[in-house]
């Protein structure tokens, strides 16, 4: 793999190293940024930038090489002066990401994966970029690039084999669109910024104000929001930095969602408002925003909203002149790991080690953020938060249903007309939904991700709300045409690709039903291979650390149960078939003499499988 | 001590206050399968083969029929003892889960133990024979897995490592060196030592470190030191593995 650079590091490299570590004023807690900033200057980590990073912080080396072995958009090898990524979800492989990055592959005389000869391009492939009603998408450089044709493909290739650098790309190809199709209490606030602030009444009244809302979390787990807050005030901060913190979790890694992503582009002022009203009710001065490093493009924008925040007197020292309101925010990015959306991960990521999730007890609200009292609200829970500390508990309660008061957004993709964002009122069935976005012949909705619940027909009478199918926003839509055994597929090989590894069930389970999956795509399942299926989703489900392993095989079960013929018709007769497929072992001695002939197979029949069935899912591997 | 009481398998176990489940249990001398669990750290919930279930519920159904309602599955390493609480352990479903587990454990390494030094004194085989694993079942990984010879007194198979994390806390918390970590994530998580070449002859590890002598597998060896007690006179060919309620591991052998 790429040579491009020695091990060794350079003069220029050691000044740049340095000059990051005192921006960071050597805070050991601060390492996620600072590798970050260190590979956006020298492209990638050499084991002696580690060594000199974790000098510079007193870490334990392996520390440090540890935490950049974990998050996928960290690299200890060159990949490469271009790194394409495309984002790999289901909705990516409908609109044709698998033919599409074959193209540039080919083009470019490269291996999914590998680094060009000249050390110039990597291409391969990444978790869902949030971006999957502008898709294909992909990622050049951590920069997201929409609406992927074989035109563009074609033009980015020749911009690359051109060294051209990337500020001077067309800029019409990193254009990303809100797509906001319906609008509700939320999105429609006529708020202006400040406005959530000057109607703050005392914080007890303020805990009894959102706890009076209904509101609950917006990630999914739907916790009631007033509580955790009350929660939090009440808990002590303790040693010499006692403090209490705010987190924004904006680590929107979900599959199908981007509801976030639009939030932050259009309605930053509203959940930065929101960010302050919950420091000011827990007793925080300070707020972070934890943002997915996929939204990359998002960060000098909002650091220009929390710029202008500050000037207006809504941010920093006595807010709104009021002496005592102290609160201000900052934007740490996280570096492509999905398990950091859940809260406790995403704790030890904002602190600089491996995203893996903390065990609880401790809650984060009484031992959080550098073992500090913490209210991890997700993006539109805070933004919803501001608009009821402006409009008031009865008003909002009065929307949504009586268990779920306020409005949902959705993020919808896939196979309707009018992919994009949509707040209802919660309550509104999934029938509506579909009606709205232009859905037609829908086969199933997966609502929530995938970890969520796979929909069928016949239940699309249910309702988006708490009581019925909570979601997170994720709503992605399957036609007719969609070949449903595929769609799980997808989802397990993701799980695989962002499990992190802690616990046994996860580690290894995700794996094995990924394995599972792939012999029955491979036509050599059978009877027993389902059954091997339900032990490891048995085995997930009960054993996993964290949400996470515990959803895992969510996809496989719901769709094994409401799919069936999808996976039957693919099943061999045979009760068993061994994993182990002499005709692919083959495969190498094929590749490296050239051959694709019969007498290059081990058996005729084993040519004929390698056709496939249902080829719409898409199939990239 | 405390007087306060929860029921393990119906038989009710003294705790005291801050204990976990399992370090009630074993102090009372009931055995929870375990593997990362070592009584001398804190307890780290990652294996998972302590894995209990908490206050189940039965109830009886309007046509009269009783229905046993499960309560949540916790590692109880992790999960703290509660008073009154309900704990199973030894029930066919959580011996299931166990099973599986070690047999995800088993394909995901290479574990060849007719030629390990640590037959018959390994966790993971003990575990595995007294819970009735007869054969891995799922497919092998057959990962490519490398062997660390660069130590003058040490030598690290990786290819047996189950990612307990014993070395790792062992070296940071006992002997203060840090000199293994955890790199990569999901499938590709692996060992990692302390120095810039990788290697473990490079960090400053000492025979007599707490980390060198806490591998519950054959990851972590002493060189010049092997099979000094044959196979067949062994602690787990003795007495399997769940005689002792307390696992220390690995067990000094008398030569």
């Amino acid at each position: 793999m790429g040579n491009v650079t020695s091990n060794g590091i350079g003069p220029d490299d050691s000044g740049a190293v340095q000059a990051v570590l005192s921006r960071h004023k050597h805070d050991a807690s601060r390492l996620m940024q600072i590798l970050r900033e260190v590979q956006e200057g020298l492209t990638w980590l050499s084991p002696a930038v580690l060594t000199a990073i974790a000098n510079g912080l007193k870490l334990p080396r392996a520390r440090v090489e540890g935490v950049a072995g974990f998050y996928h958009f960290f690299h200890t090898e060159s990949l490469g002066r271009y790194r394409v990524l495309w984002s790999d979800n289901i909705t990516d492989r409908m609109a044709g990401n698998a033919d599409l990055m074959a193209r540039m592959c080919k083009k470019l005389w490269l291996k999914p994966g590998d680094v060009s000869e000249d050390g110039l391009v990597s291409v391969g492939t990444t978790s869902c970029t949030g971006m999957c009603d502008q898709g294909p998408a992909l990622l050049v450089n951590y920069r997201p690039i929409t609406r992927m044709t074989a035109d563009r493909v074609d033009k980015i290739v020749d911009l690359i084999r051109k060294k051209v650098p990337l500020e001077e790309w067309p800029s019409e190809y990193f254009l990303v669109e809100d797509n906001i199709r319906r609008k509700d209490a939320l999105l429609d606030n006529g708020l202006a910024p400040g406005d959530a602030l000057r109607a703050l009444k005392s914080p007890q009244e303020m805990v009894d104000t959102i706890k009076a809302s209904g509101l609950r979390g917006r990630g999914g787990a739907g916790f009631s929001t007033g509580q955790k807050w009350e929660f939090c005030r009440a808990a002590v901060g303790t040693g010499a930095n006692a403090a209490h913190y705010v987190v924004c979790n904006a680590d929107e890694g979900e599959p199908g969602t981007f509801k976030d992503r639009v939030l932050l582009n259009s309605y930053a002022d509203l959940v930065f408002e929101g960010m302050t009203v919950a420091g000011y009710v827990i007793g925080a001065k300070k707020g972070l925003v934890y943002l997915r490093g996929e939204y990359r493009f998002l960060l000098d924008k909002l650091n220009a909203v929390l710029e202008a925040r500050r000037a207006a007197k809504l941010l920093g020292q006595s807010i709104l002149g009021q002496t005592g309101f102290d609160f201000d925010i900052e934007i740490h990015l996280g570096a492509g790991a999905y398990v950091c959306g859940e809260e406790t991960a995403l704790l030890e990521s904002l602190e600089g080690k491996r995203g893996v999730p903390r065990k609880r007890p401790p809650f984060p609200v009484s031992s959080g953020y550098l073992g500090q009292p913490t209210a991890v609200n997700n993006v539109e829970t805070l933004a919803s938060a501001a608009l009821i500390a402006a409009k008031g508990a009865a008003w909002y309660k009065a929307i949504g249903t009586a268990k779920s008061s306020g409005t949902k957004i959705l993020s919808i993709s896939g196979d309707c007309q009018r992919p994009g964002i949509y707040e209802y009122p919660y309550g509104v069935t999934v029938a509506q939904v579909l009606a709205d976005c232009g859905a037609r012949d829908t086969q199933a909705c997966q609502i929530a991700g995938a970890s969520g619940l796979c929909v069928a027909p016949g239940e699309f009478g249910r309702k988006i709300a708490f009581e019925d199918i909570p979601t997170g926003g994720s709503f992605m839509v399957f036609d007719n045409s969609r070949d449903m055994f595929q769609v799980a597929r997808n989802f397990v090989h993701f799980f695989v690709d962002e499990s992190c590894g802690f616990c046994t069930p996860c580690r290894v389970g995700t794996t094995l039903l990924k394995n599972v999956m792939d012999k029955i795509s491979d036509g050599h399942g059978g009877e027993y291979d389902i059954n091997d299926a339900w032990r490891i989703i048995r085995t997930l489900k009960t054993a996993s650390h964290c949400g996470l392993g515990q959803t895992a095989g969510n996809c496989v079960a719901d769709t094994l149960q409401k799919f069936r013929p999808s996976y039957e018709l693919r099943l061999n007769v045979r009760d068993f078939e061994p994993a182990f497929d002499l005709d692919s072992a083959l495969s190498k001695m094929r590749e490296v003499t050239g051959r694709d002939d019969p007498g290059a197979h081990f058996h005729i029949a084993h040519r004929k499988s390698k056709s496939g069935v249902g080829a719409k899912g898409g199939d990239a591997s | 001590m405390s007087n306060e009481s929860f029921f393990l398998d119906e038989e009710e176990i003294p705790f005291a206050e801050g204990q976990t489940i399992i370090q009630a249990a074993l102090s009372a001398g009931k055995y929870i399968p375990h593997l990362c669990y070592h009584p001398e750290f804190k307890p780290h919930g990652s294996c998972k083969l302590c894995t209990v279930r908490i206050d189940s519920r039965t109830i009886t159904t309007e046509d009269g029929q009783t229905v046993k309602i499960p309560g949540r599955a916790a590692a109880s390493c992790t999960t703290p003892a509660q008073a009154g609480q309900h704990v199973e352990s030894e029930t066919d479903e959580l011996r299931d889960l166990r099973r599986t587990l070690v047999q995800m454990l088993l394909v995901e390494g290479n574990h060849y133990c007719p030629s390990c030094e640590k037959s018959g004194k390994c966790m993971l085989q003990g575990l595995a024979y007294d819970l009735g694993v007869m054969d891995p079942h799922f497919p092998q990984y057959f990962s490519k897995r490398e062997v660390d010879a660069s130590h003058a007194d040490i030598l690290l198979d990786f290819n047996r490592c189950i990612l307990c994390e014993l070395c790792v806390r062992a070296s940071a918390e006992m002997d203060k060196k840090n000199v293994f970590s955890l790199s990569g994530r999901g499938n590709t998580k692996h060992l990692i030592c302390n120095s810039e070449s990788g290697m473990l002859g490079d960090t400053n590890l000492a025979a007599t470190d707490k980390a060198a002598n806490v591998c519950p597998v054959g990851v972590i060896l002493h060189k010049r030191h092997g099979f000094e007690v044959p196979y067949g006179q062994r602690r787990f060919d003795k007495a399997p593995i769940s005689d002792n309620a307390v696992q220390y591991a690995p067990v000094k052998e008398q030569v």
